[in-house]
This record gives C-alpha cells, sequence and structure tokens, in this order.
C-alpha cells in the first residue's frame, strides 16, 4: 500500500467526489443498498406498514375469539396453522403464541420502525438542515437488523415453542415461563429476534444523537431545533440507555435455557423476579420511547395549523427530557403484585405520579397553543385534536394504576389492557397517522384525500373507543387479561369490543384506499402545501425533497423567538 | 444546489455491507437455535453448527470490509473535521451502551449477592453459596490480572504519547507492549478457568461469575483485535500527529475494558467472595 503517514495533509482543499448528488441509483442498489435518511426512512415506514398489518390482523383472530364466552375459533385456527388436528392444550398454547406476536410485533416491528426509523429518518435531518444522517451506512444496517428480527420472530412460530408452535410467554418474556416453560427453539428465535431488533435500534439511536448534536445548520441552536428533534434525541438517550440491559437479561434467558447457568431458576437460588426488574427497567423506558416521538410529531402539527409558534416551548422541550430521566426511576410498578415491600411500593407510586407534571405541561400546553389560534382543521390537526382526547384518557388511568393499592386489584386485568392501548394504539398510533398525513405529500409528492382523510378518522375514533372503552369496565368487574375464554357476566362488553374492532378495520381499509387514490389520482404536492403555519425547514424545500437536499447549508437567522 | 457539494458533511455511496451483515447476523444466530435445539430440526439439525459458523463468517466479512472502507475514504480525505467529530461521537455513546450492557449483569450480582436465597439447596441463604466449595483467591491470579490491565492502560497512553509527538518507534513499542499485555491478561484468565474451584451454572455464583468475566473476557478480546489492526496500521504508515482517530477509539475501548474488570475485580473477586474459603 502506497499511503505514507502525510496521506492526510494532503486533503486540505475541497475533495472533488466523482459521484453525481442528484443521480439516483439504480433500483437494487437504491433500495437494498441504500445509504439516503429518506430512502431508507421510506423502507422502515413502508416495514412498519407491513408489520403492523400482520399485529393487526392477529389482534382480529383475537377479538373474534372473544366475541362470545366459550372457545370458538381457536381450535380451528391451531388445526389450520399447525397443518393436523391440535389438541386441546395446543389450542390454548396458540392463544399465548397470539399475544406474545401481537405484542413483540406492534411495539418493536410497527411503533419503532414507524415513528423513530420512519419519521425520524426523514425529518431530523430535513428540520435541522442536515444533507443526511451522520452515518447513512450504519443507518441501513439498522434498517435490515430491523428486518432480521421480525424473520427470526416469524420463524419462532413454525416450530415447537413447549405445549405447541412458537412462543407463548407474552411480550414480556417472563421466566420461568420463557425458560423451563417453552422448551423448544421458537423461544430462542423469539429472545434472538430482540438481540438483533435491538442491536439494529442501538445503532440508530448512535446515529440520531450524532446527527442532532453535530449536524445543526449553521445558527440553530439546540434551543431553536423543531420539538419533534427534541423528542427523537430523548427517545434515542432513552434507546441507547435502556436496550443494552434488556440483551444482558434476555442473554441470561438464553443461557438459563440452553447452558445450565441459574439466573431466573430458583432451583439454583436464581430469582424469577430479577428478571421482571430488569426487563421493565428497559420496560418502562420503552413505553416512553413509542411516546414521546408522538408527542414530537403532536407538537409540529398543533402549531402548523394553529398558525402560532407551540406554547411554551422551552417547557415543551425540557418536560420531554424530564419523562425521560424520570422513566429510568419507575420500572417496579410494573411490579406491584410481586410481593415488593410497602415502602418500595410507596417510592414507586410517588416517582410514578411526578411523571403526571410534565405530561400535563405537554397537554396543557398543546391547548395553550390552539387557544386563540386561527385554527384550521385539516386532517392531521383533527388526527393531533383525536391524539390528546385519547392519549389523556389513556394517561388520567395510568395515575389510577400508579397507585400500588389500587393495582394489587388491577394488575393483570383489563382495565390495564385498556390503559395502555389507549396510550400507545390511541395515543402513539393515532399520531402516527396524524404525522403521515402531516408529512405524505411531502414524502411522496402527492396529496392525499382530505375528505378520506377525515372520513378515517372518525371511523376510527368510534371503533378504537368502542374496543377500549368497555375494557375499562371489564377490568374493574375482574376479567383477567391473556386468556381465550371468560365467563358469561363479561360477554356483553367483550361483544361491544369485537364489534368496534370491525369498524377500526373498516377505517384501515380507508388508509389504504386513500393511499392508493394519492398515487393514482392525487394532485402534485407543493413544496408548503400547509402554508404559512408551516414554518420548520423541510417547508422550504420541494416534495418530494431532491436526493440530496442542503447541498448549501441554510442558515437560521436570529429572530429573537422561537 | 444541483450537484455540488458545499459542506464537510460525508455524502455515501451505495454500499452492500449493511444488508449482508444483518442478514449474516440473523444466519448466525438461526443457526445457533438450531445447534442447540438438533432433534426440533430433523435431519437439518446436525446442520445448526454450520449454519452458525457461515453467518459468524459473514460477520466476519462484513466487519473486515466496512472498516476497510472507512480507513480507505480517511485517507481520501472524506473524514473532515466534523466527520471526524461524528466518529468521537459514535463511539462514545457506543461505549455508553456497553456500560449498560454490564449493568445488567451487576445488577445481578448485587441481587444474588446481597439476597441470597434462603429456599435453594445450593444456596443455604449465604454468598457464595453453600454449593461453592472455594472460591479464587482475588489476590492471587486476579490481582495480577487487575495489574497487568492497569499497565496496559499506561502503555497505550505511552503508545498515544509518541504518536502525537511524532514518534513512530515509540508508537510501535507501546502498542506491542499493550497488545501482550493484553494477551497474556486473557491467558491468565483462561487458565483460571480451567482451575476454577466451581464448575459452569448451577448456582447463582458460577452463573453470574462466568457470565460476567466472561463477556468482560469477550470485549478483553475485541479490544486487543483492535489494537492489532492499530499496530498493522501504524507498520503501513498511517496515523498522524493530527488525525489518528482509529488509535484513540481503540484506546478509549481499552480503557472501558480496564474500568469494567476495575468493578469485577472489587465486587466480583473481593467483595463477592468474601468469607469463602479459598482455592
Amino acid at each position: 500500500m502506497a499511503t505514507t503517514a502525510d496521506t492526510f495533509q494532503a486533503h486540505a482543499e475541497p475533495h472533488d467526489h466523482d459521484h453525481d448528488h442528484d443521480h439516483k441509483p439504480a433500483f437494487f442498489a437504491r433500495w437494498f443498498m441504500s445509504t439516503n435518511h429518506k430512502d431508507i426512512g421510506t423502507m422502515y415506514l413502508i416495514f412498519a406498514i407491513f408489520a403492523g398489518v400482520i399485529g393487526g390482523a392477529i389482534s382480529g383472530i383475537m377479538r373474534l375469539e372473544l366475541a362470545e364466552p366459550g372457545i370458538q375459533y381457536l381450535q380451528w385456527w391451531a388445526n389450520f396453522l399447525g397443518g393436523k388436528e391440535a389438541t386441546f392444550d395446543e389450542a390454548l398454547h396458540l392463544w399465548n403464541v397470539l399475544i406474545t406476536a401481537h405484542g413483540l410485533i406492534m411495539v418493536f416491528f410497527l411503533v419503532m420502525p414507524a415513528v423513530i426509523g420512519g419519521f425520524g429518518n426523514w425529518f431530523v435531518p430535513l428540520m435541522i438542515g442536515a444533507p443526511d444522517m451522520a452515518f447513512p451506512r450504519m443507518n441501513n444496517i439498522s434498517f435490515w437488523l430491523t428486518v432480521a428480527g421480525f424473520i427470526s420472530l416469524m420463524a419462532s412460530s413454525l416450530v415447537p415453542g413447549g405445549t405447541g408452535q412458537g412462543a407463548g410467554v407474552g411480550w414480556t418474556v417472563y421466566a420461568p415461563l420463557s425458560t423451563y416453560g417453552s422448551q423448544g427453539p421458537a423461544m430462542d428465535f423469539a429472545i434472538f429476534s430482540l438481540h438483533l431488533a435491538g442491536a439494529g435500534s442501538i445503532l440508530g439511536a448512535i446515529n440520531f444523537i450524532t446527527t442532532i448534536f453535530n449536524m445543526r445548520a449553521p445558527g440553530m441552536t439546540l434551543h431553536k431545533m423543531p420539538l419533534f428533534v427534541w423528542s427523537v434525541l430523548v427517545t434515542a438517550f432513552l434507546l441507547l440507555l435502556a436496550l443494552p440491559v434488556l440483551a444482558a437479561a434476555i442473554t441470561m434467558l438464553l443461557t438459563d435455557r440452553n447452558f445450565g447457568t441459574t439466573f431466573f431458576d430458583p432451583a439454583g437460588g436464581g430469582d424469577p423476579v430479577l428478571y421482571q426488574h430488569l426487563f421493565w427497567f428497559f420496560g418502562h423506558p420503552e413505553v416512553y420511547i413509542m411516546i414521546l416521538p408522538a408527542f414530537g410529531i403532536i407538537s409540529q402539527i398543533i402549531a402548523t395549523f394553529s398558525k402560532k409558534p407551540v406554547f411554551g416551548y422551552l417547557g415543551m422541550a425540557y418536560a420531554m427530557v424530564a419523562i425521560g430521566v424520570v422513566g429510568f426511576i419507575v420500572w417496579a410498578h410494573h411490579m406491584y403484585t410481586t410481593g415488593l415491600s410497602v415502602d418500595t411500593k410507596m417510592y414507586f407510586t410517588a416517582a410514578t405520579m411526578v411523571i403526571a407534571v410534565p405530561t400535563g405541561v405537554k397537554i396543557f400546553s398543546w391547548i395553550a397553543t390552539m387557544w386563540g389560534g386561527s385554527l384550521e382543521f385539516k386532517s392531521p390537526m383533527v388526527w393531533a385534536i383525536g391524539f390528546i382526547f385519547l392519549f389523556t384518557v389513556g394517561g388520567v388511568t395510568g395515575v389510577v394504576l400508579a397507585n400500588g393499592g389500587v393495582d394489587d386489584n388491577l394488575h393483570d386485568t383489563y382495565y390495564v389492557v385498556a390503559h395502555f392501548h389507549y396510550v400507545l394504539s390511541l395515543g402513539a398510533v393515532t399520531a402516527l397517522f396524524a404525522g403521515f398525513y402531516y408529512w405524505f405529500p411531502k414524502m411522496s409528492g402527492r396529496m392525499h384525500s382530505e375528505f378520506l382523510s377525515h372520513l378515517q378518522f372518525w371511523v376510527f375514533f368510534v371503533g378504537v373507543n368502542l374496543i377500549f372503552f368497555p375494557m375499562h369496565f371489564l377490568g374493574l368487574q375482574g376479567m383477567p387479561r391473556r386468556y381465550p375464554d371468560y365467563t358469561a357476566a363479561y360477554a356483553h362488553w367483550n361483544e361491544v369490543a369485537t364489534f368496534g374492532y370491525q369498524i377500526m378495520a373498516v377505517s384501515v381499509g380507508l388508509f389504504f384506499l386513500n393511499v392508493i387514490y394519492a398515487f393514482t389520482m392525487g394532485r402534485k404536492a407543493e413544496g408548503n402545501y400547509w402554508g404559512e403555519g408551516a414554518t420548520t425547514l423541510e417547508w422550504t424545500l420541494s416534495s418530494p425533497p431532491p436526493f440530496h437536499q442542503y447541498e448549501t447549508l441554510p442558515v437560521i437567522e436570529d429572530k429573537g423567538h422561537h | 444546489m444541483a450537484g455540488t457539494k458545499n459542506h464537510d458533511y460525508h455524502i455515501l455511496p451505495t454500499d452492500p455491507w449493511p444488508l449482508i451483515g444483518a442478514m449474516s447476523a440473523v444466519t448466525m444466530t438461526s443457526g445457533g437455535v438450531v445447534a442447540m435445539h438438533p432433534d426440533a430440526f430433523g435431519s437439518f439439525g446436525p446442520m445448526g453448527k454450520y449454519m452458525f459458523l457461515l453467518g459468524a463468517l459473514g460477520l466476519v466479512l462484513t466487519f473486515f470490509s466496512w472498516f476497510s472502507n472507512i480507513v480507505r475514504e480517511a485517507h481520501a480525505g472524506d473524514h473532515t473535521p466534523v466527520v471526524q467529530l461524528h466518529l468521537r461521537y459514535g463511539m462514545i455513546l457506543f461505549i455508553a451502551s456497553e456500560v449498560m450492557f454490564f449493568v445488567g449483569w451487576f445488577w445481578s450480582w448485587f441481587d444474588f449477592s446481597l439476597f441470597p436465597s434462603q429456599l435453594a439447596e445450593v444456596v443455604g441463604g449465604q454468598f457464595p453459596p453453600k454449593g461453592i466449595e472455594a472460591v479464587m483467591d482475588p489476590f492471587d491470579l486476579p490481582l495480577l490480572n487487575t495489574l497487568i490491565l492497569l499497565c496496559s492502560g499506561t502503555t497505550v497512553t505511552w503508545a498515544h504519547h509518541s504518536l502525537i509527538h511524532g514518534d513512530r518507534e515509540g508508537l510501535k513499542k507501546g502498542l506491542w507492549l499493550t497488545i501482550a499485555l493484553g494477551a497474556l491478561f486473557s491467558c491468565i484468565q483462561a487458565y483460571e478457568y480451567a482451575h476454577a474451584p466451581f464448575g459452569f451454572g448451577g448456582n447463582t455464583y458460577s452463573s453470574a461469575f462466568y457470565m460476567a468475566t466472561g463477556f468482560h473476557g469477550a470485549h478483553v478480546l475485541i479490544g486487543t483485535i483492535f489494537l492489532i489492526v492499530c499496530l498493522i496500521r501504524t507498520y503501513k504508515g498511517h496515523f498522524t500527529p493530527r488525525q489518528h482517530f482509529g488509535f484513540e477509539a481503540a484506546a478509549w475501548y481499552w480503557h472501558f475494558v480496564d474500568v469494567v474488570w476495575l468493578f469485577l475485580f472489587v465486587v466480583v473477586y473481593i467483595w463477592g467472595g468474601w468469607g469463602a474459603p479459598i482455592h
């Protein structure tokens, strides 16, 4: 090799690159070897929608089964999926596999890839005035590791997992059900799925933090960053610090299962509750990982359609920082019924309640942003207002559940299911649709139908509330979660919930119809199709933006306000 | 705007290695699953270990090509000051995530040592558990290993200072010494495992002991390889007194491995074995 020690000095003058920046690579290279944040973001979004349809279809199977007391279709599904006459125990195991797959897919392969990988990749560089991410190549392996994790999870459903095929342990993968309770390779495939997806997310987190700290356009100080960028920054720190602890915990599961360690095996002095501590030390930050980017999206939309800067910008930014920090010290409120001492429960009750303060700051600041604003009810705004309402319902039940004493009664009932679906599927997913309609024309260059998006909102809103609001009643009546059958006393509200699912399914159909409409009949989108309220940097670009944007960096003027 | 780049960021051409790396990773893990449950896969069962090795080979190739590309780009002048800053942030954040990985293992150690199980016969409410007849003397080989790693921390700093002052011979000597000390550490660790008075698994002590020190050992090996790469690059004439981030990253990583060991030495070897008979 001819390189010498003084090679570096030769490059003080600008280096002439031999590739043309506006030239898009050919199909295979562009989509399988990408180093472009917008293309990678698009792949994340398509992947998330694909995984979300599978995860949503699984919940459809579950809702149909739960429509009335008794076992209806589960036996048929077990026969069908197993390709042979299944025993009743195998059918019941299938139920556990369904709840596991639904949870893992929705958390790791729908919400995270969509909000962070999809919208984060697309709009963090655009909003801070950067030409791409800091590590474009690592960005791509983050995506493909997510796909690899999904492949591993799908493989787990095809192989023996103890009582039947697949990993049937719940998304929390509690030991000892996940150790000697699940013999066979399915559980190991599921564990490796989390390793792979987790590695991808850690690399993604490193990428986002570096990009946001180092690639802001001249003049864009941290305190001038759009709130969506703030939300992704905090989220990335949570990913970076929480996921490795999960990696350690599931590695312990793996060695307990296969190599004779006894981390969670009481026979060797191990502690199953240790698994829960390690899991929830990751798991609680994880739920904020899913909701913080949603907060960011909602802040952008509310400000745009109120034609006002967001109320209390700094409070909004630091509320997210506070939620992120406090999120690391509340984990055991998921474990009130494991025999924690009363003192411990008191601490975790108090610490959890503290989270309501910065969350309240956000809710009230969104309302204050709209107050006196010049409101325009375009579809993203309608979805965003829907988010504020639905998320608040979930937040309020969260304060109820934060009480250790109350949770002794409500733990593992449908009240908890109602709570976390209000914050996630009615919160995070509503924000996903809001963000989608806000930015879809920017990403695709085609306008969607405002009529269809409004219609979808109302159908979705009615549907999801019908599914999940009755679950509060069921939980208060004592209906336990994660069972395919229940007594006749719970029949009425379960029937209502299943009816609600069918309405919600129609809204998903309307979503796809809208996408088809946009690509076939949609008008071409202008650079700033939302008008004067849309002030962040992505609106200064064409729709879609050029393959490489900001080849001359934008400069942010100091106007003395945010 | 079209086609002319007026900024110092690094815009990369398309690259096949991310896809190859990710698919190699899932091939490796899937092969591992088959190898751990050969009976569940019928005639494919015995293939598991080959599938694992194939995936591992793909990952090694990916790492090799990926880092070769980074070195090549550095020499092509793509690593402007701001891109070098990116690399620094990236490495620091990566080490931060590694620290959190070890938090998980220390957490289990503290759980087992502070709250030893009253129910399990092999533990008997004490730590180290009843089933552990003897532990290693922390002030024997573990202390020697502590001194070796601390010493290697000084030699890598020697190498760094030589590099900054343009002393290529000092750089080589410092790196050689660091690598030799790292290898010596690994050899002593292997000897210690082979002669340990307790086996792998079966109780909390030996589970957490081997997994925590084992993951540290794996990181020592990775750090040693990283330093060997730096030594090879030194002989090829890479690194200048002004720009040598590859070396700095290896040194940071080495210090991180060193600090983890200090915690292991104090928490696992000295405090964790306190009161037990010494082998």
